[in-house]
């Protein structure tokens, strides 16, 4: 992964209610300065002279109550554990609450090369989305070769060898209302080990398809910014594959496959293509066949729940025919 | 598998024709290729894989070949980086 710098915190771009509002103060010569974790630290210990188990690598945060005490030394002219705090060659410090750092503490990071930054945010809001923000710098990536769409609500990733027609299947859900979020290559991501964020590997170059033929297209511009999506969660994974004769495919519908990116494990269905066969319909289908089974109905199970029924039912009344044509 | 490293010679990195002529070399033969740069790795039969790793000037891609023709495919690709694409 590429160092996620202080800079780069800064220039996060998030939106309104996720949007950190940090300004930088004091220590820009620090800016370059890399944050190697997502953990953040409140000083209130190291700054009142406590240094043992110090996370000095983390993003340090100044809630009301380490500025308070800031101050409180500041008036004694006391600045032996703080000149300490800021010597322990800290990735960054922010004050939050819409806190003032004093003259004082500006000469330090400068002299130090800290950065020092500043935030309206109460402390609590700020570290809640600090914490949301950096899980995601952090989180594991995975480049793959996909195509990415929207369809129904349902975040699928059509996989598949070059030349089966990924592009072309997803230019038909395009044109069927549903969204494109990547073509070609997908970034993964992640969160919190618990599900995965598929995007485009650069958001410039997110919306252009390559459609043998016809060259590279806009699909932004062509189908209107409707079609698209910057982001989804990938909740079901299509593979087409090239008809085979000889293999077994699902006729059923209750394999249950699943394929694993990052360790998270992502159900998947195996299509494969033939002439003729009209693959868009058949992705269509199976999101709303997977939306029905997050709703708890499970079409191939509850289908063979309604053939047992029906066989009991007919072998009881079999039986009662058979009872009364004894004489 | 054969594994090379190659760097990127001609001035405006690979943008789409460059890319369209790795492609289409690529596919003159069995093999698969894959393309690496930095923490990216892509397949090198799509033209808009090869356009996101945004080679530029200089960088260093490592080029992976798989098949049975593997070593024609990297001697191509090879030479198509030394030749800067012709530009």
């Amino acid at each position: 992964m590429k160092s996620f710098t202080v800079l780069d915190l800064m220039d996060l771009d998030l939106k309104e209610q996720n949007h950190l509002g940090l300004s930088c103060i004091g220590g820009r010569s620090g800016l370059s300065k890399v944050i190697t974790s997502s953990k953040i630290s409140r000083p209130g210990l190291p700054l009142a002279g406590f240094f043992e188990q110090f996370s000095a690598f983390a993003i340090q945060v100044f809630g009301r109550g380490e500025q308070a005490y800031i101050a409180k030394q500041e008036t004694e002219g006391d600045f032996g554990s703080i000149t300490r705090f800021f010597d322990s060659d800290l990735p960054c410090c922010i004050f939050s609450d819409g806190g003032k750092p004093s003259a004082k503490i500006i000469e330090l990071s400068n002299e130090t090369a800290t950065p020092l930054l500043v935030t309206d945010l109460a402390s609590s809001d700020f570290t809640r989305r600090l914490i949301q923000s950096l899980d995601e710098v952090f989180a594991p990536t995975q480049t793959i070769h996909a195509v990415f769409v929207e369809v129904y609500g349902i975040g699928v990733l059509i996989t598949g060898e070059s030349g089966v027609g990924k592009s072309e299947t997803a230019l038909e859900l395009v044109e069927r209302g549903h969204r494109l979020i990547s073509d070609d290559t997908v970034k993964l991501r992640s969160i919190s080990d618990n599900y995965l964020i598929g995007m485009g590997q650069n958001p410039l170059l997110a919306h252009h398809m390559e459609i043998r033929g016809l060259g590279i297209i806009n699909l932004a511009s062509i189908y209107g910014v409707g079609s698209i999506r910057e982001r989804k969660q990938v909740q079901l994974a299509i593979h087409l594959e090239q008809w085979d004769a000889e293999k077994h495919y699902d006729r059923i519908g209750d394999q249950n496959l699943a394929d694993t990116y990052l360790g998270i494990a992502v159900p998947k269905v195996i299509i494969p293509v033939k002439p003729g066969r009209n693959i868009p319909i058949i992705i269509e289908t199976a999101a709303r066949n997977e939306r029905l089974k997050k709703m708890g109905y499970y079409s191939a199970k509850q289908f063979d729940q309604s053939v047992l029924r029906w066989l009991e039912s007919e072998a009881v009344r079999r039986s009662y025919i058979e009872d009364s044509e004894v004489p | 598998m054969v594994t090379r490293t190659l760097i990127v010679a001609n001035r405006a990195g690979i943008h789409a024709r460059p890319a369209a002529s790795i492609v289409k070399t690529a596919n003159q033969y069995k093999s698969d290729l894959f393309l690496e740069k930095d923490t990216m790795k892509i397949n090198g039969k799509s033209i808009m894989g090869i356009i996101t790793l945004g080679a530029t000037y200089q960088s260093t891609i490592t080029m992976i070949c798989e098949g049975p023709d593997e070593e024609e495919l990297a001697d191509a690709i090879g030479a198509l980086f030394e030749n800067r694409f012709e530009e």
